[in-house]
């Protein structure tokens, strides 16, 4: 199969359209979580430096996205610790700590009774307290900026898979977050949808987001990351660069992994 | 034909229903629409709390939502009215003074709330679990995603079903000519009984039955637009859209989207 690719811009203007970001660091340390007796991640520990890009790939059922959900506290974690720009995850409000830690679904939950530009504004008023004019000219602004200034007044219903999901990254980004965690943010998409939203998101790591991703997009992976992760069964099997993980994996686990979906 | 005769005269005695149309309009019609409006206003605002207590994490509100609704539901009308009204009697004298009748609006309520609540957690229990996910990962507190985003979906989810308690409750209002209420309080079936004994015959009756009948008839139909209208979700009819469209507005975006510098 044909794996979409982002195109990457290597060049320094490529950022100068829209102002960067300051990510944070991101470190988990012998993060164990349990849904009831069953542990679904085992001790993992994963640094990821301020500003970078890393993937997680891996079978379904290796705990990828209950080690994102872990990290911004959906379910809590059972043991170890997330830290984030070195103060740690659990030691504060998780309300607090999911404002600082934007988060993506694959199905883009957006609310389908709200606009394009509801569904932005809505936690800028709610969580920030920001005037409710002002939640929705700077909701505006930020589906500007992810291609979407002409559907703003649309629901979520009138909107195709793409345009939902940078909606939703548009809703994560406009909460001005320190790291981004993306849950499968292309799998729901139809194919010729996935390279822009791809694209925009390889766009916001290039500007310094921290960015967590989750994906099949082994294409994406290989060209944005700068780390590779790879998880089976609940524990981190192999992490390295692109090139280490892709062109050279030592684990059996990831070579037929690799084997099977490339 | 004489059986006929006598059907006619026994239930369509217009001269009679005529007579007491008046009273039926002005006092029962009235009294009706009173007693089942409040009820329903005090039920939906009891039973949305009922509700939200039935869902809560904690055990401390469940249970006894739970035991509230079953007493409530499990128990026929007619004791749950008599039981109130006249064990209350006292208590509600010295407040409302001598009238039965809050005391009816309030058993009815209660009746009401256990049904309305159970409709209300239903509504909710069926918003997608994403719904309250996306709006935990912005960092909205339980309460706040509860009233902001889950809460309405749901509600506007179960409003056929309140129009429908809503039709029960105008049926039971009946119930409580069994508190003995004063001429001037007389709602639809006292006031067709009344006439109907002191007549001798059953058309004042079935005048009374037909304005129940002008009530809840129209409101059925009601549900139907509700259940069309509001439900969420459902996707205007629209021309399809290729999906390469979108990727060439997407290509001629903001660079952003596209990581090109132009």
């Amino acid at each position: 199969m044909n794996t979409p690719t982002p195109t990457k811009n290597t060049t320094a203007g490529g950022t100068a359209a829209a102002p960067a970001f300051h990510g944070s660091s991101l470190e988990l340390r012998n993060l164990t979580m349990a849904y009831g007796e069953i542990e679904v991640l085992r001790n993992v520990s994963l640094a990821v430096a301020p500003g970078t890009t890393t993937c997680i790939i891996g079978p379904s059922g290796s705990g990828k996205s209950t080690l994102l959900r872990g990290i911004n506290r959906l379910h809590e974690p059972k043991s170890g610790d997330v830290l984030l720009a070195g103060d740690s995850a659990l030691a504060v409000n998780p309300d607090t700590l999911r404002t600082r830690i934007g988060m993506v679904f694959q199905h883009f939950n957006l609310f389908p009774d709200h606009t394009a530009e509801e569904n932005v504004a809505l936690a800028l008023w709610s969580v920030k307290g920001m005037p409710k004019a002002q939640a929705m000219d700077l909701a505006r602004r930020r589906l500007a900026e992810v291609g979407l200034a002409e559907r703003a007044d649309h629901r979520p219903r009138d909107l195709s898979g793409g345009q939902q999901q940078r909606v939703a990254i548009a809703r994560a980004l406009a909460m001005e977050p320190e790291v981004m965690l993306f849950d499968e943010a292309t799998s729901a998409l139809d194919p010729e949808l996935v390279k822009g939203v791809l694209n925009l998101m390889a766009g916001l790591g290039r500007r310094g987001m921290t960015m967590l991703v989750v994906t099949h997009e082994m294409g994406f992976a290989r060209k944005v990351a700068d780390q590779v992760v790879f998880m089976d069964e609940g524990e981190v099997v192999e992490a390295g660069t692109p090139t280490q993980l892709f062109d050279n994996p030592r684990s059996e686990r990831l070579q037929r992994f690799l084997s099977e979906v490339l | 034909m004489d059986w006929f005769n006598t059907i006619i005269r026994t239930f369509f005695d217009f001269g009679a229903m005529a007579e007491v149309l008046p009273q039926l309009l002005a006092v029962g019609l009235l009294n009706t629409l009173i007693i089942s409006i409040a009820a329903t206003v005090l039920g939906t605002v009891l039973g949305m709390v009922v509700a939200v207590m039935g869902i809560s994490p904690s055990k401390w509100l469940r249970v006894p939502a739970r035991i509230y609704t079953d007493l409530f539901r499990g128990l026929p009308a007619i004791l749950t009215i008599l039981l109130i009204g006249q064990g209350f009697a006292r208590l509600s004298q010295s407040i409302f003074g001598p009238s039965p009748y809050p005391l009816g609006i309030i058993a009815l309520s209660l009746i009401a709330s256990a049904y309305i609540g159970e409709i209300f957690r239903a509504g909710i229990l069926s918003v997608d679990k994403g719904q309250g996910e996306a709006c935990r990962a912005l960092g909205m507190s339980y309460p706040k995603s509860m009233a902001l985003v889950v809460v309405p979906q749901g509600v506007r989810r179960v409003l056929p079903a309140l129009v429908n308690q809503f039709i029960a409750i105008v049926k039971d209002s009946s119930l409580v000519y069994f508190l003995g209420l004063l001429v001037t309080e007389r709602e639809l079936f006292r006031v067709g009984q009344d006439a109907a004994v002191l007549s001798g015959n059953l058309s004042p009756l079935v005048a009374a039955g037909l304005l129940y009948l002008v009530i809840t008839v129209p409101l059925t139909h009601l549900v139907n637009y509700f259940d069309n209208k509001f439900r969420t979700g459902r996707r205007r009819a629209a021309p399809p859209t290729s999906g390469l469209k979108e990727v060439k507005e997407l290509d001629a975006a903001s660079p952003l989207t596209t990581g090109s510098n132009t």
